[in-house]
């Protein structure tokens, strides 16, 4: 085997070592990659995966650069976070992702097995660090990718989850589903305010039928949203006030204070009606 | 300085904040409205704040104290067409204006001037229907 890169002979470069042995390092590489998915991609895709990863590696061989953060791996990382990005998207596990490049120590380690000699294995060391810092970088990638991943499920849900819906001239209702924290209860007090701004209704009904727990937190921000609501000049009532919850509520200590609360949404909407017409009553 | 007028309407003195108020301004306003309910005897006070876009801890305790004050002049108060922006920011401030009337524009706000006004008992009212 004759060596472009080292003036050593004894040298061997990690590059020089793939091409001779390729068609030996593909099938085994692709063979130790899709083994380790169970199935879940065929073959022929993850042969063809490979095959990419091979021919960008093998260009990206300068001889003794082994970061892979330089330019001439440009390549290779563009195309290894793409990959990263499409196991990420379809829910393969971080394993799974990386072992498509770290099969390929298993490949070149086997061949020098079978035939291997002293340069052969020194080449070997310096791909191994390479392999494992190509495959460091997928799992941050992969990591980065389902983060945001998350976070656009986060935001969906925020949107999702604050409807106000009208239910009377004058009174409208927010039906709370999930679990409330700090950054649901400003989006949902906003949109809250907003309506009754914007459709000038005097009465606001805060269902808690779905929120699954009430504690001291949570307390706190119905209790903010009513005082925004009456700062505007609308009165809210809350709502759906289940048996344990009353009971978590009055252990804890917390107090609603002159704020109406209601067992059912029924009897909310009731008391508010009863409130208009009253207005109604005083207005003759 | 800019000042903000003082209007009046029968028995009632109709404050309007156009502009997002300084601190002088505020001070000078609550100067200005006590020295014209003395003057006019106005039963009520409607200060109506929709363009006000920006409050600091400040300028809502001005709001709190011009209210507070008006009220011990015995004049009704109510503050009228709070942004939800500015409604958040006073509570997140702590200040939650107690014991100062809200409505949503000057129109309910008059009907509520009005009708407290026109009968002392009407909140009692409220209250009895509230707790059936």
């Amino acid at each position: 085997m004759d060596d472009l890169h080292s003036p050593d002979p004894t040298e061997q470069s990690w590059g020089s070592l793939l091409r001779t042995n390729r068609e030996e390092v593909l099938e085994k590489w692709t063979q130790t990659a899709a083994a380790n998915l169970g199935g879940r991609m065929t073959p022929a895709e993850m042969g063809r995966d490979v095959d990419e990863i091979y021919s960008a590696l093998v260009r990206a061989d300068t001889g003794d650069q082994i970061d892979i953060r330089s330019a001439a791996y440009a390549d290779l990382r563009s195309l290894l976070t793409e990959l990263s990005r499409t196991r990420a998207r379809q829910g393969f596990s971080p394993t799974e992702t990386a072992v498509g490049v770290y099969a390929l120590k298993d490949a070149v380690l086997e061949i020098l097995e079978a035939h291997g000699d002293l340069p052969g294995y020194r080449a070997f060391a310096r791909l191994s660090r390479i392999v494992d810092d190509l495959g460091m970088f997928m799992l941050e990638t992969y990591a980065t990718t389902r983060e945001a991943v998350i976070a656009e499920q986060a935001e969906a849900l925020l949107e999702l989850s604050t409807p106000v819906v009208k239910l009377w001239d004058g009174i409208v209702a927010l039906p709370l589903v999930g679990t409330l924290d700090s950054a649901r209860t400003q989006v949902v007090m906003e949109a809250l305010l907003q309506t009754l701004v914007d459709t000038g209704s005097e009465h606001a009904i805060i269902d808690i039928t779905g929120v699954p727990a009430v504690d001291t937190q949570v307390a706190q921000h119905l209790l903010k949203t009513v005082q925004a609501a009456r700062l505007l000049g609308a009165e809210c009532i809350i709502s759906g006030i289940r048996p344990q919850i009353a009971q978590t509520v009055v252990a804890l200590g917390i107090e609603f204070g002159d704020i109406h609360t209601k067992a059912s949404l029924a009897d909310a909407i009731l008391l508010a009606m009863r409130r208009s017409g009253l207005d109604v009553v005083k207005s003759r | 300085m800019d000042r903000i007028p003082i209007l009046r309407i029968g028995d009632v003195l109709l404050v309007s904040i156009q502009i997002d108020l300084q601190d002088q301004t505020a001070l000078a306003l609550q100067d200005d409205l006590s020295s014209k309910i003395v003057e006019t005897g106005a039963k009520g006070v409607l200060i109506d704040i929709s363009a006000l876009e920006i409050v600091d801890s400040f300028i809502g305790r001005m709001i709190s104290t011009t209210a507070a004050v008006s009220r011990v002049l015995d004049a009704e108060t109510v503050v009228v067409g709070m942004q939800p922006a500015v409604a958040i920011t006073l509570v997140e401030l702590g200040l939650t204006l107690d014991g100062v009337r809200t409505a949503l524009d000057v129109d309910r706000g008059l009907a509520l001037l009005s009708s407290a006004l026109g009968k002392a008992g009407s909140d009692v009212e409220v209250d009895d229907l509230a707790h059936e």
